[in-house]
């Protein structure tokens, strides 16, 4: 009851502290940079249907011997004849979709993770970190690939495959700053007054570890998109025809001597956001450092 | 000849995202050969930034932007990086507060010693090699050879900073720079530490600039002392001519607000300076205390910059004041009356008998060993009344913090009873106690910063205690927390601040709002003032013992500071490594008789009163590891006083006097009896 209490006031508190935390970006030239880029395909994946030109899954087969870039046809076709431009717009809305929503899981269950094994330590503390150990130890992509092609390409097992992968390191980084922040006086003042284990793991340990870990997400963020495009490009992304990223290089590298730019376009797409969310968090390191 | 070093009118800045903030805007004084000059004020007055000024080592955003430093005559900002490095290290030298920091921890500390005359005199390995021995020797550390190898990390505090202080002599520098050496340290092993430096100094015939918040310090090494206020030098003299005849507002204030050895709540009253320090950012036009001085005369204070003038008839003795010359003299503040309480006999609220807590050390699995207790408390009993003050003194690592997480329930006795309330706490962690007990006890803890949490506003962190233990809904809770600012004299609107915005004092008044939520019956409070400056700290103290009488709760007060436990305190427990040595009312215990270890603690209290005498007791050597306490007395390893075999295999008796005052010692009552008391007037 009481935890609701705080949490209704919440989300206004936290939406102002981030515009705040937006505001001092300003003063962090790479941070501008990486917060223009990702704001751009933001903006690109929700304006999708007004921006795009044509039907990312049509095939205009008209001109068919000139496919480059042109007046019409401004980055070009593939060699199916789809629009390029149309389908790295409506492609932007996968990725920005997979991507925050399988960090967001991997936040879900990390932070759940961490907080349990940095809070009771003892034997939760060895089950969780063993578990996590053994997780972390497979290359990352053979387990990409062991998990998508057991369940089968589909935006939810992708969501599934990041959570699995990255709750572990999300943990670790949680379980970290909750040893150290579960010694202050505050926590000691909270068991005093006899709160629940529950209420001081989130309302007084989480909240202040809020620094690293928002610096963290947007990193993973970019781990993400690229882990997307890796999965897409293997041909273990979402199955076709919608477009998506990875999976545009993967139908056209085999024409990268004649034609580069049809799997061009499509990775500078993939490189430029993920550039983008890297000096996003960059920024946001430095200035969570000045104050 | 020169003097060593002088600033004339130096102007320091430092350039931030904001601009250029002029921290100190104009010092001068003058140190000559052989003197020693000890500069105190509070923390964030300017006087670090002056002692790295003279290094000419502000780091990149520091500079001096006016007037000039000159050492041995020579203006330092001109001389090139080459010459400035001969300097450093070779004719002047620093020491700083934390010695870790100044060690290499991956070189032993010989080599480290060995450095100084190999870069600065050019002289040989075997030359240098046996230089430091000689130095380490001469800075009394116990067996130089095996300290020469031993890496910092194998050293105490009190050892580690002896080896930075002969780092600093090695090259027979004529200026020492000193910022806070002794901070750091335990009462016994600062003692220690100053007598060194002052042997040395005579020596030497060094000149230090001595660097401190703690004017008792001050007092033991320097013949002059200058007061620096927001970065200006407000008051300069000689020590006793400044701590006779303070002629500046501020220096009155600074000593009204602390506690000498042998002062009491009942005897005198603590005055603190109202208000706070101006940000340098924006200095007021005039006297930059002004905002502050109970003397302030508006048009001359406010008008325009204050010129420094001298004191009549009393040599070197500088005021920054306008209206020094009028000032009637000090009068020490008088107890107001209120703070008298009767202290009638009241029922008992807290028992401790027999408490031990010791913690288990297996031993390694690859290493092997055998398992053994570290004794955190040994044995330990004593009793505290409704309304009164009970304070535990000790040195860092008597067991005192760890008889507060028992008391609050954060650890667990392993033997021995706490009974609050003729109910069993020891035992119950503080996840099992009844909503009943958490209201009964609370505590308030040692560093502002960690005590409240800095994602919630001050409002909701006292609210959600007075919801949790006294079950408020949120309007009255809400209400009832405007009340709380007002008892701990916090302005209501504070409630809407968050932790960041507040001071330190401020931040440890929110902390006893927090704690009296519940109407407690305990508050323990672990070194609730020890991070505090001066001044902060007399309103804290103040405001605790206004809160205990107004609401008769007892306090259980833990501190290393024997003036402010003077002060403060109804009843006192002296421990040492887990035991209490000495036990008894305020009064008894910083009298004769005393236990040998009290003796020392108290010879060692660095006293802001140049006209009282004490004597020097310097305890040698350290603390015995936990591992191998004496079987008899605790004290037995460091003990001036004691008789023999006895003390190491027997543990001593406890010796009763009529007023119910105890001493654990082998030494018989009538003998300690005669032991001169440890402070007396010079002029009695």
């Amino acid at each position: 009851m009481a935890a609701t209490a705080i949490d209704s006031k919440k989300p206004v508190g936290a939406l102002l502290r981030l515009l705040k935390r937006i505001a001092l970006l300003r003063e962090s030239p790479v941070g501008m940079i990486g917060a223009a880029l990702v704001l751009f395909w933001i903006l690109v994946a929700l304006l999708a249907p007004l921006i795009s030109p044509y039907d990312p899954n049509e095939n205009y087969m008209d001109d068919f011997a000139n496919l480059g870039p042109s007046m019409v046809y401004w980055l070009g076709r593939d060699n199916q004849g789809r629009d390029i431009l149309s389908r790295i717009i409506w492609g932007s809305r996968i990725v920005l979709t997979v991507g925050p929503i399988a960090t967001f899981c991997a936040y879900l269950v990390g932070c759940s993770m961490g907080l349990l094994a940095g809070y009771y330590r003892g034997w939760i503390d060895v089950v969780i970190s063993r578990i996590s150990d053994i997780i972390l130890s497979f290359p990352v992509i053979i387990l990409y690939l062991i998990i998508i092609s057991q369940f089968g390409p589909s935006a939810l097992n992708i969501v599934l495959a990041v959570t699995f992968i990255a709750s572990p390191q999300v943990s670790r980084i949680v379980r970290g700053l909750t040893l150290e922040l579960r010694e202050r006086d505050y926590v000691a003042a909270a068991k005093m007054r006899g709160e629940s284990a529950i209420y001081i793991m989130l309302v007084e340990i989480l909240p202040n570890a809020r620094g690293p870990l928002i610096v963290d997400a947007c990193l993973r963020m970019g781990y993400t998109t690229i882990a997307i495009g890796v999965l897409g490009f293997l041909g273990l992304g979402l199955p076709p025809p919608d477009p998506d990223w990875g999976g545009m290089v993967k139908d056209t590298y085999t024409m990268m001597s004649s034609s580069p730019y049809m799997s061009l376009f499509p990775c500078m797409a993939i490189s430029s956001l993920v550039v983008g969310f890297n000096m996003l968090a960059d920024g946001l390191r430095e200035i969570s450092l000045r104050d | 000849m020169p003097p060593v070093l002088e600033l004339q009118n130096a102007r320091i800045s430092y350039f931030t995202r904001a601009g250029e903030i002029n921290v100190v805007p104009g010092v001068s004084f003058k140190l000559e050969q052989g003197e020693a000059l000890g500069l105190v004020g509070e923390s964030g007055c300017g006087k670090s930034t002056v002692a790295f000024s003279v290094m000419n080592y502000l780091s990149g955003v520091g500079r001096l932007t006016g007037g000039r430093i000159l050492f041995e005559g020579q203006d330092m900002s001109k001389m090139s990086a080459e010459a400035l490095r001969k300097i450093r290290g070779g004719r002047m030298a620093m020491v700083y507060q934390d010695p870790m920091s100044s060690l290499n921890p991956v070189m032993p500390v010989g080599r480290q010693l060995m450095e100084v005359p190999v870069i600065h005199q050019n002289a040989s390995q075997a030359e240098a090699r046996r230089r430091a021995l000689e130095m380490l020797g001469e800075v009394n550390l116990p067996d130089p050879e095996s300290v020469f190898d031993r890496y910092p990390h194998q050293l105490s505090g009190g050892q580690q900073q002896r080896v930075v202080i002969a780092m600093a002599l090695m090259s027979e520098p004529s200026l020492l720079l000193m910022d806070e050496p002794t901070t750091g340290l335990d009462v016994t092993v600062e003692a220690a530490v100053l007598d060194l430096v002052a042997r040395l100094r005579d020596k030497h015939n060094s000149s230090i600039v001595f660097i401190s918040h703690n004017l008792g310090t001050v007092v033991r090494i320097c013949d002059r002392i200058g007061v620096m206020y927001a970065g200006e030098l407000v008051e300069e003299g000689a020590i006793g001519e400044v701590f006779r005849n303070p002629r500046h507002p501020y220096t009155r204030g600074l000593l009204d607000c602390i506690p000498v050895l042998g002062s009491s709540k009942t005897s005198s009253a603590l005055a603190p300076i109202p208000g706070q320090m101006p940000p340098a950012i924006n200095r007021p036009k005039g006297c930059i205390f002004a905002s502050r001085c109970k003397y302030v005369e508006a048009a001359r204070c406010t008008a325009g910059p204050i010129d420094t003038t001298s004191v009549p008839d009393e040599v070197g003795h500088r005021v920054q004041c306008v209206r020094s010359a009028e000032l009637p003299p000090r009068e020490p503040p008088k107890p107001s009356g209120e703070a008298i309480v009767s202290k009638g006999n009241k029922e008992e609220v807290l028992n401790v008998d027999h408490l031990q807590k010791f913690y288990r050390q297996s031993p390694s699995i690859f290493a092997g060993g055998k398992a053994y207790d570290v004794k955190a408390l040994n044995d330990i009993s004593m009793m505290a009344k409704r309304g009164m003050t009970l304070a535990i003194v000790g040195e860092s690592g008597c067991g005192k913090s760890t008889f507060a997480k028992v008391l609050t329930g954060i650890e667990q006795s392993t033997g021995g009873k706490v009974v609050l309330d003729d109910e069993e706490i020891g035992t119950q962690p503080v996840e099992r106690r009844a909503d009943a007990i958490k209201r009964k006890l609370q505590m308030v803890f040692q560093n502002p910063d960690s005590t409240l949490n800095p994602s919630h506003s001050i409002g909701y962190i006292v609210e959600r205690s007075l919801r949790r233990l006294k079950r408020l809904g949120r309007g009255q809770a809400r209400a009832e927390a405007r009340k709380l600012m007002e008892t701990v004299k916090l302005p209501a609107e504070f409630v809407d601040r968050k932790p960041r915005q507040l001071s330190g004092g401020q931040k440890q008044r929110v902390a006893i709002a927090r704690a009296l939520a519940g109407d407690p019956e305990v508050v323990v409070a672990d070194e609730p003032v020890s991070a505090l400056d001066v001044s902060v700290q007399a309103a804290i103290v103040n405001l605790l013992i206004e809160l205990q009488a107004s609401r008769d709760t007892t306090l259980i007060f833990i501190s290393h500071d024997l003036s402010v436990v003077r002060y403060l305190a109804d009843r006192v427990a002296v421990m040492y490594l887990g035991k209490i040595v000495e036990f008894g009312n305020v009064e008894d215990v910083y009298l004769p008789p005393y236990h040998p270890y009290t003796e020392a603690l108290l010879s060692a209290v660095p006293i802001p009163d140049p006209d009282l005498k004490q004597k020097r007791i310097i305890l040698e050597g350290n603390l015995p590891s936990v591992r191998d306490v004496p079987a008899g007395c605790p004290f037995a390893t460091r003990c001036p006083r004691k008789v023999g075999q006895i003390c190491d295999d027997v543990p001593p008796p406890e010796l009763t006097t009529a007023t119910g005052h105890r001493i654990a010692c082998h030494i018989p009552l009538a003998e300690l009896q005669r032991v001169d008391p440890v402070i007396s007037r010079a002029a009695e």
